[in-house]
């Protein structure tokens, strides 16, 4: 363990890293500062299409599970045993069978992101009060209306929480791309011998800032997209007893 | 130095057979070599193990406190979620210059990020006890204390083993990382030879394994846990 003083010295040798750029360990080449502006943009780029295209797969197929109730333990079994599966070994198999490159990695994060949404899509769908889906088909709608205005709305929350979870999950995964030829913020992870030891301290803290980052913007995400009718500070005024009076019958 | 030790680990005997050598997936070679996936396996079940039970002591303090102040559930929520969001393998890397390579930064990087899934569901499972069955123990004379210990806790089990199973099988993806701290497990077998089919099947193969087993145990204690509702006639 380093004494106190060491330590601290090696979070600012990683601060500095982050902002200001130097020759490579190697040398010839430029790491740090702005270098490590590429490998963001390359992280974001990566972690943003496996997201889009994870929500893309499993909203609809959650969707379609929830409401016609057909394929419940598929999602269940695709939610449950997708947490089990190590985002490393993923990665690992997609080198050993499939291939690198952006292409494989980033079918290898949808892979990974898709039980989450599709677990918690169906969940959502599944706990709408059935008297509301009820009311609805008695009020003439559509299945797939009833779909789209009754039960998405209000498994948006519980949707989100499952994309919020594969946010989670791809950000930290892409951090460990390079190992599959995409040079995302791991690679002074990785190759720690080309960067140094600030060079992956540096690299771990921008993951983790960026990591809550994320977080932090899909929590608001998460609110904004809720309808009104089911925010938390509405339901609890809806609770309070209402001012208009109705009649008490015996 | 940790560049040397994962070099060794790399002299794998190829030469054996053409199996190895075309990259196959090579059941011989699983049957010659699995014994070097046991200690690793051994070593990735304690760390999950280690980071389940300090996670699980750590969050049920926390939620006795918030259950009994609720002003402490967002806070502590809002804490823990930050835990629970930063990459394990960030967490590891940022924890290595404070506690120095080894088992600790691991199993502490592995119990921070269970804290809120345990916490969450120990919460909820309190939440959900019915009002009745608080109110019937508070007529029966017990204190607030009693309530809690041989009312609420008991009927809270099966969501704080749900929360319980969730952390393990989470935990045991991520100490698929813990080697970067030096705190070994299956990981480092995945990682020192990335390109080897056979050797991503058996380590990645082990990890859900021990994913299995641990969830496996957990609906056994719950079973054990939750006798009372058998006692009750169908």
């Amino acid at each position: 363990m380093a004494p106190g003083g060491a330590r601290m010295s090696q979070f600012g040798d990683a601060i500095d890293f982050i902002f200001t750029s130097r020759e490579s360990r190697t040398g010839g080449v430029q790491i740090g500062g702005s270098q490590m502006l590429d490998l963001l943009w390359k992280h974001l780029e990566l972690s943003a299409v496996s997201i889009a295209l994870a929500i893309l797969v499993a909203v609809p197929l959650g969707l379609a599970i929830g409401h016609t109730g057909r394929g419940a333990f598929f999602a269940q079994f695709v939610a449950n045993a997708g947490r089990a599966v190590p985002s490393l070994a993923l990665i690992a198999f997609f080198v050993a069978y499939i291939g690198v490159g952006f292409t494989n990695v980033t079918l290898a994060l949808v892979l990974l992101g898709i039980p989450p949404i599709l677990g918690n899509t169906y969940v959502g769908v599944r706990q709408v009060d059935p008297d509301m889906v009820d009311a609805a088909r008695g009020m003439g709608l559509t299945e797939l209306q009833v779909l789209g205005r009754v039960e998405l709305p209000l498994a948006v929350p519980t949707i989100f929480g499952g994309i919020r979870n594969s946010v989670i999950n791809i950000v930290a995964t892409a951090t460990i791309a390079p190992l599959a030829g995409v040079v995302t913020l791991g690679d002074p992870i990785i190759n720690a011998s080309v960067y140094g030891d600030a060079g992956r301290l540096g690299a771990a803290i921008v993951v983790a800032v960026l990591a809550i980052a994320s977080e932090i913007i899909f929590a608001a995400l998460q609110r904004r997209v809720t309808p009104r009718g089911i925010r938390p500070e509405r339901r609890r005024r809806m609770l309070r007893p209402s001012s208009r009076k109705v009649p008490v019958t015996p | 130095m940790s560049v040397v030790t994962l070099a060794q680990v790399q002299l794998r005997d190829r030469s054996a057979g053409s199996c190895e050598q075309r990259n196959g997936f090579c059941p011989d070679w699983i049957a010659d070599n699995w014994t070097n996936y046991v200690d690793p396996t051994v070593r990735h079940a304690l760390l999950v193990a280690l980071a389940v039970l300090f996670g699980f002591a750590i969050a049920f303090g926390l939620a006795l406190l918030a259950h009994r102040r609720r002003v402490l559930v967002a806070p502590i929520t809002a804490v823990t979620g930050v835990l629970y969001t930063i990459p394990s393998l960030a967490l590891f890397l940022v924890l290595l210059p404070i506690t120095g390579r080894g088992i600790t930064t691991g199993v502490v990087a592995l119990t921070a990020f269970t804290l809120l899934i345990i916490f969450r569901n120990i919460m909820l499972g309190l939440d959900n006890v019915p009002a009745d069955a608080r109110d019937a123990a508070t007529g029966m004379g017990m204190t607030d204390r009693q309530v809690l210990w041989r009312v609420e806790l008991p009927l809270a089990v099966p969501e704080i083993v749900a929360g319980l199973r969730v952390a393990a099988t989470t935990t045991v993806g991520l100490a698929a990382l813990a080697f970067f701290a030096g705190a070994g497990g299956l990981g480092g077998e995945i990682y020192s030879d990335l390109t080897f089919k056979s050797n991503i099947v058996v380590a990645g193969g082990l990890c859900l394994l021990l994913a299995g087993l641990f969830d496996a145990l957990f609906v056994l204690i719950e079973r054990l846990m939750t006798r009372w509702r058998r006692a009750v006639p169908a």
